[in-house]
């Protein structure tokens, strides 16, 4: 397979608009909790569009910048390939199918949300993702929890939006610079 | 309709580039917003609809989807997802370009260190306002332990763990 030499990772091949849009559009569609793997899976193993190497990469640039990890990834994949509107075609890929499913559950739940039983499968519903949100920073948590500094920083982020109801600007204004700081000194 | 988009494109578009390590660290600035400044939902309905956003296909970042539709229709549900996308959006495509040059250096790793703490209290605090929106039974709060045991514990796929809260909400409250 020939490397672009300028591209590390992307595997030299023209991908057009319409590609770009189509390949997205199947991990959006497909993408039932976290598009990630499908993602990966059709981008490395399916398509071909770059080396596992590659996509890791660019990966990890996308959760180092703040936003949605794959919505980011997306508009960077898009723009290496196709300048802006390769990133509009692969965002719109990516977005579409979920925000049209998204706004009928809406309309749904306008309709239905507040009959007797719907209500408690919603419920049942809600209490559900709340273990998976609970579960998901366990899993972040868990492996920098060794650490007296880490622990600071995660519990003082934690009291300050929940104890002190700081806004979340006001909160990451006090606590990136000081974790910055703690870290640099490590 | 238009000072309800301009509140939702603001509010989103401030969030974005707070969102750091996903979305999710914004959701407890999002409810407190959405609950306690401007009374869209309440929190059982923040709860619910959060959860829906979970169950369709596609990135996590529908929830903001799902309140923009909420408070203003299929208007307000495209303007908060592109307030909430295109901030981080034009950061990643901008330093995407210099990635090569400062992945390896010493403050990006320092940064990155930095950043990992703040996420996994965000989250947890993310996780805790959903909790007490959400499990006001005790059923629900079995479900809810459950749950966070086997994302924690197993490699389960989340529909399963959905599916089960839902067919439990029905079946026995």
């Amino acid at each position: 397979m020939d490397e672009s030499p300028h591209k590390p990772g992307l595997i030299a091949k023209q991908l057009t608009i319409t590609t770009l849009f189509s390949g997205f559009f199947q991990a959006g569609i497909l993408g039932f909790g976290g598009v990630l793997p499908v993602a990966r899976r059709i981008i490395v193993d399916q398509r071909q569009w770059m080396t596992a190497e590659g996509f890791n990469d660019l990966f990890s640039l996308c959760q180092f910048l703040p936003g949605a990890n794959i919505v980011n990834f997306a508009f960077a994949f898009g723009a290496r390939n196709r300048g802006l509107a390769g990133a509009a075609a692969a965002i719109a890929g990516l977005l579409t199918a979920p925000l049209v499913i998204v706004l009928c559950i809406s309309s749904l739940y306008h309709r239905f949300g507040a009959i007797h039983v719907v209500q408690h499968g919603l419920g049942g519903l809600a209490a559900a993702a709340c273990g998976l949100v609970m579960g998901t920073a366990m899993k972040i948590a868990a492996p920098i929890f060794r650490g007296r500094r880490q622990m600071v920083v995660a519990g003082l982020a934690f009291g300050l939006v929940i104890l002190a109801h700081f806004s979340l600007p006001l909160t990451m204004l006090l606590v990136l610079p000081l974790s910055i700081a703690l870290a640099w000194r490590q | 309709m238009t000072a309800k988009l301009l509140i939702l494109a603001a509010m989103f578009g401030k969030l974005s580039l707070l969102a750091v390590g996903g979305v999710n660290s914004t959701v407890p600035e999002i409810a407190q917003q959405v609950v306690w400044v401007h009374h869209w939902t309440t929190a059982a309905q923040f709860s619910q609809l959060f959860a829906l956003a979970q169950s369709a296909p596609g990135p996590n970042m529908l929830i903001v989807a799902l309140i923009g539709a909420h408070v203003a229709g299929i208007a307000g549900g495209v303007v908060a997802s592109l307030a909430m996308i295109l901030p981080a959006g034009i950061l990643v495509m901008a330093v995407s370009r210099l990635w090569d040059r400062f992945r390896e250096q010493r403050w990006r790793r320092i940064v990155q260190a930095a950043i990992l703490p703040i996420t996994a209290g965000l989250v947890l605090a993310a996780g805790f306002v959903l909790v007490r929106a959400a499990d006001t039974t005790v059923l629900f709060a079995i479900i809810t332990i459950a749950a966070t045991g086997l994302t924690f514990g197993t490699k389960l796929h989340p529909l399963w763990l959905l599916g089960a809260g839902a067919a439990l909400g029905l079946v026995f409250a």
